[in-house]
């Protein structure tokens, strides 16, 4: 096997000064009825080429040269060519954990830069170095209100919530002891407030609101700070397609309690679904209840700057079942991809980014809405995501698009089996003006 | 400023210090559409300050992050025992599968029809892992171990729940076990009581005997241990556990020991994690991401989270109909780029390279044993450690602190230190199966020339790496943990 350096005279050696005649010696304290008697019922070893084109075929089945306009929180982003070189580098995809800051200040820096980058993203005091993906962050999130808010035990969701976070949400809190309560949207597709006002009492623990919502479209997270503030509720923001925040105003400034957010849209591939990046931020008065790591600056003993992970006691490793959370590994390299998008988009960049994404997104909702039959559902502004209704059902009309190349948007009776005309349609910069116009005429066709 | 911090290890300040007003390094693609104004959005809506991000040329970002990189120690440059991590070489055929294009442009929500590739891959990598472990069922959609943790303690919780044995409020946990065993029965509200081991570091039966009551749900044990020794009597624990109504979860963090060699799932395991990215060398990546699928007997695979990974006719989808599924448990369907790689780790290996590498890592582990237990001291005298060999520093001049940071001067990575907790100063090396005799040697001899060292000079270490010691204390006391201007 390749990748085993020791040749048959160094096992020699070595069993020799370890004093068996062979390995399977050193397997004595296996009991011996529990020993495996026949070889794994596995596939025989593959060489390298045969692997390779086993591998390719297999990759080749997904149409890239499809046009997309599917989203639904994960978003295809054009990628930088500068970014895989330097982020796959060995140094920083083959190392560990950074437990030995001396040896580690590369992966340390790093992650206090990515700290620093989300935070001034999303206007909040500290952000962590990442969490799994979003919707277990969001998870975290509530479980961590808990632990600032231990008397209340309500938990607000705006239906506006991406439903694959929500059905997470249930399954993470369902030995929790609390209750969620699901706050509908409005016929304009916001979040109702009316509704949430009539449900806020002392026993909130916090409100979960989308900041632009499952739908694509755009909360008043105003309205929303206003309202659970004066309840003593906490406020949580979510933001799934996070370059919206280089046009909408940052969570931070509206004084959420705790962020979180999917980071593959700054700039991460889609990789069906993960691994991603989930992003977690806070004020900084709930810190030390905060789960994830976290890099801070500190000195050597020369006095020079220098990084190190820190508030540790919040971890498992040493806190054990009282620690913040269960969470270990992170997603560090996820993370640091995303710090070197953000760092080559910069400041106008993101500005600009942000921009062509709603306008390629009122292109399209203007492009598709002028086909007969074709309805916008929401009247409040959107992103770069909408949904539209169809005259008829919708997994006809995607399955025929498909056929011809399309992947026109996301079904939404998928998620609610009596939302069958209606589809969910993301544009990005990376659909450029002709495949919408497209898409259009295509619908036209099938309609 | 001179650039050079060490030679031509190359000083680098932070993203924000070298950033310069105006600059950008990225081009979008072409505007062809109009600029639309934003009136539609209710202007206290809209962005008011820029967010402060760096103003970089993609050269400057290039080389910052470049630089960066020359500040790490990596498994690719050198030996990496940290033990019960399992950094075992990871091989670039993997990065290369997980980086075609069209398994990275693959959407989740795409048609079934332009999935089968890729469901195909996960529903074989399915196969091979329950054949590995002697399961019965796998779920691939943890993004961890401590993820596969938690999913197997809640699907333990429904099983409880469905027979309406709603007493059982514990879980048994050995003194020796990861921390995220406790904190996981933690979040899934289960109080996590601590087993204590025997002199020998096994599980002492007479305390598993007067612990595993009626009230008990799972007993959640390592094996081999993290004292790098097999629960010798593991039949009889489990036994033991299953007559008295509680279910067996097996923290697989060192199948590393087992694969190819005996299976939990004979052993009477009802739920395990892999961690791909110990045994099946996918990349750790600086901390993530990794990978954490869970093995389960038929008893539970019911309560697996939605959506499975099933077979309609010759087509392969995502079943959402289970109506006793505890949920979701994340959003989409795993770590899908990680699993990539440990498909080819297992494709490349097959079940003959797999019985070599866990023969050849228990090897590696007895051969660091042999050369160094008549210097130090190493608990529980057995006569031959698993996949990893417990060191403590008793006896030493230094500490295992010094031991570890004077290893660094020496050009290794220190292993696994103060863990486990069940002896005082721990140093728990895992050389895994991909060293050589000469790495092996090599570090024997640094650990026997820092033994002979007076503990002052081995205190100042380092010296050789980017910075000396650092003060973690002060991190932590008075925490920076974001760059500001005034800074």
């Amino acid at each position: 096997m390749r990748y085993i350096p020791s040749g048959s005279r160094a096992v020699r050696e070595m069993l020799q000064r370890v004093g068996v005649a062979e390995i399977d010696d050193l397997f004595v304290t296996i009991p011996e009825p529990l020993k495996i008697k026949a070889p794994l019922q596995i596939r025989p070893a593959q060489s390298e080429f045969s692997l390779r084109r086993e591998l390719k075929a297999k990759a080749a089945t997904y149409p890239t040269e499809a046009f997309s306009f599917l989203g639904g929180g994960v978003y295809r982003r054009f990628i930088p060519s500068a970014i895989s070189p330097v982020v796959t580098r060995a140094e920083f995809l083959t190392s560990y954990t950074p437990y030995q800051p001396e040896i580690s200040q590369g992966t340390l820096q790093a992650m206090f830069e990515f700290q620093t980058l989300l935070a001034e993203l999303t206007g909040m005091d500290v952000a962590n170095g990442s969490m799994y993906e979003g919707a277990t962050a969001l998870a975290e999130a509530v479980l961590m209100a808990k632990r600032i808010k231990p008397k209340r035990n309500r938990v607000l969701v705006s239906q506006g919530v991406h439903p694959e976070y929500l059905e997470t949400l249930r399954t993470y809190l369902h030995h929790q002891n609390l209750e969620i309560a699901v706050i509908p949207l409005n016929s304009a597709g916001q979040t109702d407030f009316h509704a949430l006002r009539q449900v806020l009492d002392e026993n909130s623990l916090c409100s979960l609101l989308q900041v632009v919502n499952f739908f694509g479209v755009i909360e008043d997270q105003a309205a929303h700070a206003e309202l659970t503030q004066a309840a003593g509720c906490l406020n949580i923001a979510s933001v799934l397609e996070m370059t919206s925040l280089g046009m909408l105003e940052p969570p931070g400034s509206f004084g959420v309690d705790i962020f979180v957010g999917e980071g593959q849209s700054l700039g991460l591939p889609l990789s069906f679904g993960g691994p991603n990046l989930g992003v977690f931020a806070c004020k900084k008065a709930y810190v030390r209840k905060m789960p994830g790591r976290l890099s801070g600056q500190t000195v050597d003993q020369e006095g020079r700057r220098a990084f190190c992970l820190t508030l540790s006691t919040r971890e498992q490793h040493i806190r054990r079942e009282k620690a913040t959370s269960n969470i270990c590994s992170n997603q560090q390299l996820c993370a640091l991809w995303v710090s070197m998008y953000l760092s080559l988009l910069g400041r106008k960049g993101l500005k600009e980014l942000a921009e062509m994404n709603y306008s390629k997104g009122r292109e399209a909702k203007k492009l598709l809405a002028a086909v007969p039959g074709v309805k916008i559902r929401h009247s409040a502004a959107h992103y770069n995501e909408f949904v539209i209704e169809l005259p008829q059902k919708a997994l006809r009309v995607w399955e025929e698009l498909d056929r011809r190349g399309y992947l026109a948007g996301i079904p939404l009776v998928w998620f609610d089996p009596a939302d069958d005309q209606a589809l969910l349609v993301n544009v990005t910069e990376v659909n450029p003006k002709e495949e919408i116009e497209a898409l259009a005429l295509a619908l036209k066709e099938v309609l | 400023m001179n650039p050079g911090r060490k030679g031509l290890v190359l000083a680098e300040p932070l993203l924000f210090e070298r950033s310069k007003s105006g600059k950008g390094g990225m081009e979008l693609p072409e505007w062809d559409v109009e600029t639309y104004p934003t009136e539609e959005i209710p202007p206290h809506l809209l962005r008011k300050e820029e967010a402060k991000l760096p103003e970089l040329s993609e050269p400057e970002v290039v080389r910052h992050f470049t630089r960066l990189s020359t500040y790490n120690y990596s498994l690719d440059a050198g030996f990496y025992p940290l033990g019960s991590c399992t950094m075992k070489y990871n091989p670039k055929l993997n990065d290369w599968a997980a980086n075609l294009e069209d398994f990275t442009e693959a959407h989740p929500y795409a048609p079934y029809r332009h999935q089968q590739g890729l469901l195909e891959l996960l529903w074989e990598l399915k196969e091979d892992l329950k054949e590995i472990a002697g399961m019965d069922e796998v779920c691939l959609h943890p993004a961890a171990g401590s993820h596969g943790e938690l999913l197997g303690i809640l699907l333990i919780r429904a099983y409880h729940q469905e027979r309406g044995d709603t007493k059982r409020t514990q879980v048994l946990i050995p003194d020796s076990a990861h921390g995220t065993n406790p904190s996981s029965a933690a979040i899934c509200d289960l109080t996590a009581v601590t087993l204590p081991s025997g002199p020998d570091g096994l599980i002492d039966m007479a305390a598993l005997d007067q612990l595993m009551t009626e009230k008990v749900a799972a007993i959640m044990l390592t094996n081999p241990n993290t004292c790098g020794l097999f629960e010798t009597r593991i039949q009889e624990v489990i036994d033991l556990v299953h007559q008295r109504g509680g279910l067996v979860y097996f923290d697989g963090a060192n199948m590393n020991a087992l694969v190819g060699m005996a299976r939990p799932g004979d052993m009477g395991a009802d739920v395990l994690h892999f961690n791909v990215h110990k045994t099946f060398s996918t990349p750790h990546g600086g901390g993530g991401p990794g990978a954490g699928p869970i093995g389960l007997k038929s008893l539970l695979a019911d309560y697996l989270p939605r959506p499975l990974l099933a077979k309609r006719g010759e087509e392969l989808i995502l079943d959402y109909n289970r109506p006793k599924s505890i949920g979701r448990v994340r959003s989409f369907y795993g770590n899908i780029g990680v699993l990539i790689r440990a498909w080819t780790y297992i494709r490349s290996m097959g079940p003959d390279g797999l019985v070599q590498m866990t023969g050849q890592a228990v090897l590696n582990a007895n051969y660091i044993k042999a050369r160094l237990e008549q210097d130090f001291h190493a608990p529980f005298g057995q006569a031959h450690c698993m996949h990893e060999v417990l060191l403590t520093d008793r006896g030493q001049k230094a500490s295992t602190m010094d031991f570890a940071k004077g290893l660094i001067d020496r050009g290794f990575h220190p292993p696994t230190v103060y863990f486990p907790l069940v002896v005082s100063g721990a140093l728990l090396i895992e050389p895994t199966e991909t060293e050589s005799k000469l790495a092996l040697d090599a570090f024997c001899d640094a650990m026997l020339e820092l033994k002979a060292m007076d503990a002052e000079t081995l205190q100042a270490s380092p010296t050789g790496a980017f910075v000396r010691r650092v003060d973690e204390t002060l991190a932590a006391r008075k925490p920076i943990l974001r760059w500001k201007e005034e800074s």
